[in-house]
């Protein structure tokens, strides 16, 4: 790995969202942050430049939820082969949920993970913490420790909490530190054994269904304790237009809440899994068509404030059997930036407004300092060439999961070179010119 | 959406069946003629034919039935295949082996075909898309999805007793959330081109949009199945009786139980057909099952003509070096 060093990337299209820009500006990095926009300042002698002609400049995206499998899962993947598939799709912070095997609950596991990420170096891996001890709901796990160990925010993931006393007691222990707690809405009574969504597509297949009222109840029952407790509360994965809905008058009555969207959900529908086809095994599932124009309106519109990966990568075998019995989620970190892209070129939103989706706006939910390129801070940038068609085939994908139903698909828009802390950590063979 | 019908061979012959599901009618009416031709080889003193002679034919149930697997035994025997048996419960899955091991430990022994009944739903399209390419896989109940060799033999018996499906009026009674058997029945009986397919139960009974399969649905009986032509009564599972589907079996038998007096509403040569077995006094009556309107011991026996057709059709190209 490149030591620290000035850089200089011109002629590209700077879009940094965060202090609304748009326009053709250089960008100078020295000593792994952002030293300068616009003309270089005298006495700044670049060691490296990069030529981003034609090229858009942004920084580098935040994720806020990326299973890495490490520790405990390392036959699925490992932080060295996330971190790199995340680093070559122009991804520079990934937020880890707690459910590694053991759970990160304390603040050695948390150290952990964050070090580890560290020493390998691709990119920042910013452990969230479990919500209780060993995820197991009912005992709260020891915040301010864990914050103090580099934990972002707090989360049972899917695992359920025993009740809405406990939630109640979590929301308000995590305000006393100012800490947002990420809640992936749904109630488990309602989901059942469900393993798609309860419509059309699930009655014929006869697929036990996992009906819209599993999200929009949890997300009534968390809106009116984010209420009570002035808690702030992050809704992850939200796969429903009623839900969308619910937020956006929660939002109106000023509640601190906010929500991301997982990319694929703003693509699929039910009609994916027709045929059986066990890489669209998705939980949440993939819900109706009209869900997920809901669910576009939602990130257009601002109610939903992120787009992440939700990436789950999986060993061959998790998803080599009948669709109920196979492992739900998709390898997602490649395909994160081309999905927003092409909701762009599908005319739902416009370039600014797609990177702030995977930059500015992850980053502030959970108050982060990363998703903005402005003077001093953290070098960490993406550069893609947004007019550049290619095909995402397995031979092509850094992530040891291979479990996607993008697999064939031509995307328009590709990362050519990804900076973090000021380091070159991923370049395409045919970038321009170097000098 | 279109995707290939993987069910279908390269001349568009049936490779597998696996669901009713993007099958022609004329496909269907070609099943169901194969199937009246076998019908007289169990009346024979030598109850063989050499179709299959040589193919070897698999049993691959992965869930308990003596019933189904019984049929299809019979079936290949029928047709002078030999037969393996394999009775896989769940829990020695559990072990370790996965079904994709299992599939390829039995493939090694030459397979021509597997009949395979699983839990999940799709169990059956997974393993056609796994198998070796020259092996045929049927498809004798995964999950809720499908039975389509059922609602075959349904049909069939459908058209011994009333010839034509349209002008039909035809009423499945009971659970259909969980029946595979009455999804492929409800598509087998639409693309035949009935006039009427109803479907009768409590809202807890019913899936999600349950109109979109095609069906108009009743919540009450007598309502449901005034002037039909067929009344298929369902299996109601006792289990279904622990959760909070249904209060209790009385009251299920007060609403819901086919009794003479109810069949009375029904067209006066109205039949009344099962899939088996049969729950007495839960979802049918003692009298109407044993009565003269029930051709439920009927279904038994066409169920092996109609699974001899399947089978013979589907190793069809490979089999008529036999006949020869």
């Amino acid at each position: 790995m490149s030591q620290p060093q000035n850089i200089l990337i011109r002629n590209g299209r700077l879009i940094d969202p965060a202090s609304h820009i748009d326009e053709t500006v250089d960008l100078q990095i020295a000593a792994g942050k952002i030293s300068g926009l616009g003309r270089m300042p005298a006495g700044f002698r670049p060691d490296l430049t990069i030529d981003a002609d034609g090229q858009v400049v942004c920084p580098g995206l935040v994720d806020l939820s990326a299973r890495l499998r490490e520790p405990g899962q390392e036959h699925k993947a490992t932080l060295e082969s996330e971190t790199g598939a995340a680093a070559s799709s122009g991804i520079t912070t990934l937020c880890c949920p707690p459910d590694t095997n053991p759970v990160i609950d304390t603040p050695a596991m948390a150290s952990l993970v964050r070090r580890r990420a560290q020493r390998i170096g691709y990119a920042r891996v910013l452990p969230v913490g479990a919500l209780t001890q060993e995820l197991g709901g009912e005992q709260l796990s020891e915040m301010a420790a864990l914050l103090k160990a580099g934990c972002v925010a707090f989360s049972n993931v899917e695992r359920p909490l025993g009740n809405t006393l406990i939630e109640r007691r979590a929301l308000e222990y995590a305000t006393t530190f100012d800490a947002t707690v990420i809640l992936r809405p749904e109630d488990r009574h309602l989901a059942d054994k469900g393993c798609a969504h309860e419509g059309p597509v699930a009655s014929r297949l006869g697929l036990p269904g996992i009906p819209a009222a599993a999200e929009t109840v949890a997300v009534a029952r968390d809106l009116a304790l984010a209420q009570q407790t002035g808690g702030r509360i992050h809704f992850h994965g939200l796969s429903t237009g009623a839900a969308v809905a619910m937020l956006a008058q929660a939002q109106g009555e000023r509640l601190p809440v906010t929500a991301d969207v997982a990319a694929h959900q703003l693509h699929l529908t039910e009609m994916d899994i027709e045929g059986f086809d066990s890489n669209c095994h998705v939980h949440p599932p993939l819900r109706s068509l009209s869900d997920r124009e809901r669910l576009r309106e939602g990130v257009r519109g601002g109610v939903i404030g992120a787009i992440c990966s939700d990436h789950q990568p999986h060993e061959a075998d998790a998803k080599a059997a009948p669709f109920p019995s196979t492992a739900p989620g998709i390898s997602a970190l490649e395909t994160l930036l081309p999905l927003t892209l092409k909701l762009v070129q599908e005319g739902v939103i416009d370039l600014p407004r797609a990177i702030a989706l995977l930059t500015s706006g992850p980053a502030e939910m959970l108050q982060l300092p990363y998703g903005r390129l402005s003077v001093g801070s953290s070098a960490d940038v993406c550069i893609f060439d947004p007019e550049r068609p290619w095909e995402l085939t397995p031979e092509r994908m850094r992530s040891a999961g291979r479990n996607t139903p993008f697999l064939g698909w031509e995307f328009i828009g590709r990362v050519t070179c990804t900076l973090f802390e000021g380091r070159v950590v991923f370049e395409e063979e045919v970038l321009g010119t170097r000098y | 959406m279109s995707r290939p019908n993987i069910q279908l061979g390269r001349e568009g012959g049936l490779k597998h069946f696996l669901t009713i599901d993007g099958f022609s009618r004329s496909l269907l009416t070609d099943i169901l003629d194969t199937a009246e031709s076998f019908t007289g080889v169990s009346e024979r003193t030598v109850k063989k034919v050499p179709l299959l002679r040589g193919k070897v034919i698999c049993n691959l149930f992965f869930e308990n039935s003596t019933r189904t697997r019984t049929t299809f035994e019979v079936a290949a025997k029928r047709l002078s295949a030999d037969v393996l048996n394999l009775n896989i419960s769940t829990s020695a899955t559990a072990k370790g082996e996965s079904l994709l091991d299992t599939l390829r430990n039995l493939e090694a022994m030459h397979v021509d075909m597997f009949v395979v009944r699983h839990t999940d739903s799709g169990a059956a399209h997974f393993i056609a898309q796994h198998a070796d390419p020259h092996v045929s896989v049927i498809n004798a109940g995964d999950g809720r999805h499908a039975h389509p060799t059922q609602a075959m033999l349904d049909m069939f018996t459908i058209r011994r007793h009333k010839g034509e499906f349209t002008g039909l009026r035809v009423a499945i009674v009971g659970d259909v959330l969980h029946s595979r058997v009455a999804r492929s029945q409800i598509l087998a009986l639409n693309t035949l081109g009935t006039s009427e397919v109803r479907v009768i139960a409590p809202r807890t009974l019913l899936p999600a949009e349950v109109r979109t399969l095609g069906v108009h649905a009743f919540h009450d009986l007598e309502q449901g199945i005034r002037d039909v032509d067929v009344i298929i009564m369902l299996r109601l599972q006792k289990e279904r009786m622990r959760g909070a589907l249904l209060p209790s079996e009385h009251e299920y038998f007060q609403l819901y139980g086919l009794t003479e007096e109810r069949l009375g509403g029904a067209k006066a040569d109205a039949i009344v057909m099962h899939p088996g077995p049969i729950n007495r006094g839960v979802e049918i009556d003692s009298q109407v099952a044993d009565g003269p309107r029930s051709v439920i011991l009927q279904q038994v026996s066409f169920g092996i003509a109609v699974r001899m057709a399947v089978m013979s059709m589907a190793l069809g190209n490979q089999a008529q070096g036999a006949v020869r």
